[in-house]
């Protein structure tokens, strides 16, 4: 694989290069936490934090996402026709995306670009973007990334992967998508490949060795899904839970929406915005019937769904990444890694048969 | 405060082993530090879980909502006055509960921790020291400077209403200026609150943790969620997002007690009790009135007198 060196002296100047070819989105502080915004011109991306408190899901699937506009009013043109907005998804780089939120974008392409259906909208924004991802030497202390198939230095998902060595970046070429970015940059600092993969390899070590939790998931896939769902821990699981979307909104992996249309006065637009599988309104039929009315059956709903249907269903894991926001930010301390262990567990028990 | 433990699940083990409950309400120890998570015991062995210490700030009263049983609940000085506000509002029968009353010290604002590295590994407390250990970092820090900011100016730290108390009545501040929050926004200007307010709110995702956090909000579809009609719009609109927060604050006008949970739930750190505080006070100066301090009187935005001032209908 191709390594460049990126002085960090040329850092400034090579993402303003970018900037004529791509959107720049990156990490920045707003009071106390660390998300992904655009970058004005000029403005560096701040790569300081550990990692985001809202994750990367937003600059390729927004919290609220306007499909088309229309109009009412027959004096206007056009009226009565959806009006797709123009020039959606321009080219976007988004500098400093960690590991973990990339590979979630990689766990929730199984769901928007299937066999059957693809998201027109989630793909052709990813595809438009180029994820130079920031290799984290400083994993929070929730963090159990290295559990769910990733790592600190996991570069599989990305289009560039850097690492912070001191007063350069070392930047793995992952992707021709990443190596359009670096040529556009105008880095070109290639390094010997061996003695640079060296210091990724010593750095990875430094940085898996300061995740400080693991989740066994290997016997997930074996339990029964009914004997999962019928568990007798869900009510002590839920008990806490409030029901509110802090796990799914900041969770990089969670992808549920709901479409809105707004109309005000003779005028709206359809809105696709970002939905929780907490709220009661998530399944609220139009008949009144709620087949999830109680806190307990959405809280086991959304543990299954991430720990076992999807294990069964696209047999690659975990719909998980590890990033630890659900566990730091959930206000009643609901943790996924503890009911990832009583389900795990629960698998390691044998089917009773009773024939 | 961790010395009210050995009290609290004395008691607890006593009221389930004499069947005065079905359950008790309390706390176990979390899983990050700082956070305790709101559990039930319905044995005498579940009680072995229960903790107490900083960090038990979420209020209990919202897991009473709508409860069948027979329910011990540990109760801090402000969730017991949200149990008085259940009971006048119908969602909880008095003969239903064994409360048991903390005198409560405050609470340890996480954030305010948080803010002293990325990684923060263990914190625990002596008396009135808290010790917080994390990456390249082991500080002993005052636990008077690490507290919520309601709890700084709380003058109701005692349970208003009990069965049991677990120690003596703590002292109630005094020296406090209760309102030198709500009055530095009064004194601003309209452009001044206008950008504030917008500043406060920028950050919001619409998750309802404050909302739901609250153990004042229990409508069966809050309005946010009414579809016929539908009163609001979902998305990230700032009109919307104000108009969630300005209409909640307005549903808890005269029934909040500042217990602060709906700032400590907020994942993204908005201290929407910007909004209560100031209906708080309101209520404080025009009718004398805080609330769930006592079952005998009706609180005065739900009631009436004939005489009422109405130079306010033109």
């Amino acid at each position: 694989m191709k390594i460049i060196r990126i002085d960090k002296t040329d850092w400034d100047s090579g993402l303003k290069k970018s900037a004529d070819h791509y959107r720049l989105v990156g990490p920045t502080q707003e009071k106390d936490f660390f998300l992904y915004k655009p970058l004005k011109p000029g403005k560096a991306p701040d790569m300081s934090f550990s990692n985001t408190r809202l994750s990367a899901k937003g600059t390729i699937y927004p919290q609220s996402h306007t499909l088309f506009t229309y109009s009412l009013d027959p004096d206007q043109k056009d009226h009565h026709l959806l009006i797709e907005p123009e020039n959606e998804n321009p080219p976007t780089a988004v500098i400093g995306i960690r590991p973990c939120d990339a590979a979630a974008f990689v766990q929730v392409r199984r769901n928007f670009d299937a066999p059957d259906y693809q998201d027109p909208y989630w793909l052709n924004a990813y595809e438009n973007t180029v994820l130079v991802g920031l290799a984290c030497d400083q994993p929070g202390p929730a963090c159990f990334c290295t559990s769910t198939g990733g790592g600190p230095y996991d570069g599989t998902a990305l289009d560039l992967l850097l690492a912070d060595n001191d007063n350069h970046y070392l930047a793995q070429v992952v992707s021709d998508k990443g190596a359009a970015f670096i040529e556009k940059a105008g880095w070109a600092g290639e390094v010997e490949t061996d003695a640079a993969m060296q210091i990724f390899q010593a750095r990875k070590a430094a940085a898996e060795d300061k995740i400080r939790s693991t989740v066994d998931t290997d016997h997930l896939a074996d339990a029964g899904t009914m004997a999962l769902y019928d568990a007798p821990f869900w009510e002590d699981v839920a008990f806490a839970c409030i029901n509110c979307g802090t796990c799914t909104f900041l969770c990089p992996t969670c992808w549920c929406f709901d479409i809105q249309d707004e109309t005000h006065g003779m005028s709206g637009q359809r809105l696709r915005i970002w939905d929780s599988c907490m709220f009661p309104l998530f399944t609220r039929h139009g008949t009144g019937h709620n087949p999830r009315g109680e806190k307990v059956q959405r809280v086991r709903q959304r543990f299954m769904h991430k720990l076992k249907y999807y294990v069964d269903k696209y047999e690659a894991g975990v719909q998980c990444v590890g990033c630890g926001r659900c566990v730091l930010q959930c206000p009643v301390n609901i943790d996924i890694r503890k009911v990832c262990e009583l389900m795990n567990n629960a698998g390691k028990q044998p089917v009773t048969c009773t024939a | 405060m961790i010395d009210y433990i050995d009290k609290i699940k004395q008691i607890s083990k006593q009221i389930l082993t004499d069947c005065r409950v079905d359950m008790v309400i309390g706390f176990r120890q979390g899983t990050v530090p700082m956070m305790n998570e709101p559990c039930f015991a319905k044995t005498v062995d579940d009680v072995d879980a229960f903790v107490w210490d900083s960090h038990c700030g979420i209020n209990l009263a919202n897991y009473l909502t709508g409860r069948k049983e027979k329910i011990g609940i540990i109760a801090k000085g402000c969730d017991t006055r949200n149990i008085v506000t259940h009971i006048i509002e119908n969602k909880i029968d008095r003969d239903r509960l064994y409360i048991i009353g903390v005198p409560c010290r405050g609470m340890v604002d996480r954030r305010k921790v948080n803010a002293l590295c990325d990684s923060i590994y263990e914190v625990t407390e002596q008396g009135d020291t808290v010790k917080v250990t994390g990456e390249n970092l082991d500080r002993q820090l005052a636990r008077a400077d690490l507290l919520q900011e309601n709890c700084t100016t709380c003058v109701h730290p005692n349970p208003v209403i009990y069965d049991e108390l677990v120690a003596d009545e703590v002292e109630v501040h005094t020296d406090v200026d209760r309102w030198a929050d709500v009055k530095k926004i009064e004194a601003m200007g309209s452009d001044e609150k206008w950008s504030y307010f917008d500043d406060l709110l920028k950050e919001c995702i619409r998750c309802y943790a404050c909302r739901n956090a609250c153990p004042l909000c229990y409508c069966p579809t809050c309005f946010v969620d009414e579809s016929k009609p539908q009163w609001m719009g979902k998305g990230q609109d700032e009109t919307d997002v104000r108009t969630f927060h300005f209409l909640r604050a307005y549903h808890c006008a005269g029934r909040c007690t500042d217990c602060g949970a709906c700032a400590r739930a907020c994942p993204v750190g908005i201290d929407m009790r910007v909004f209560t505080r100031k209906l708080e006070k309101d209520c404080f100066d025009l009718y004398g009135w805080e609330a769930g301090l006592t079952l005998d009187v009706r609180p005065p935005l739900d009631t009436y007198q004939a005489d009422d001032p109405e130079e306010f209908i033109k």
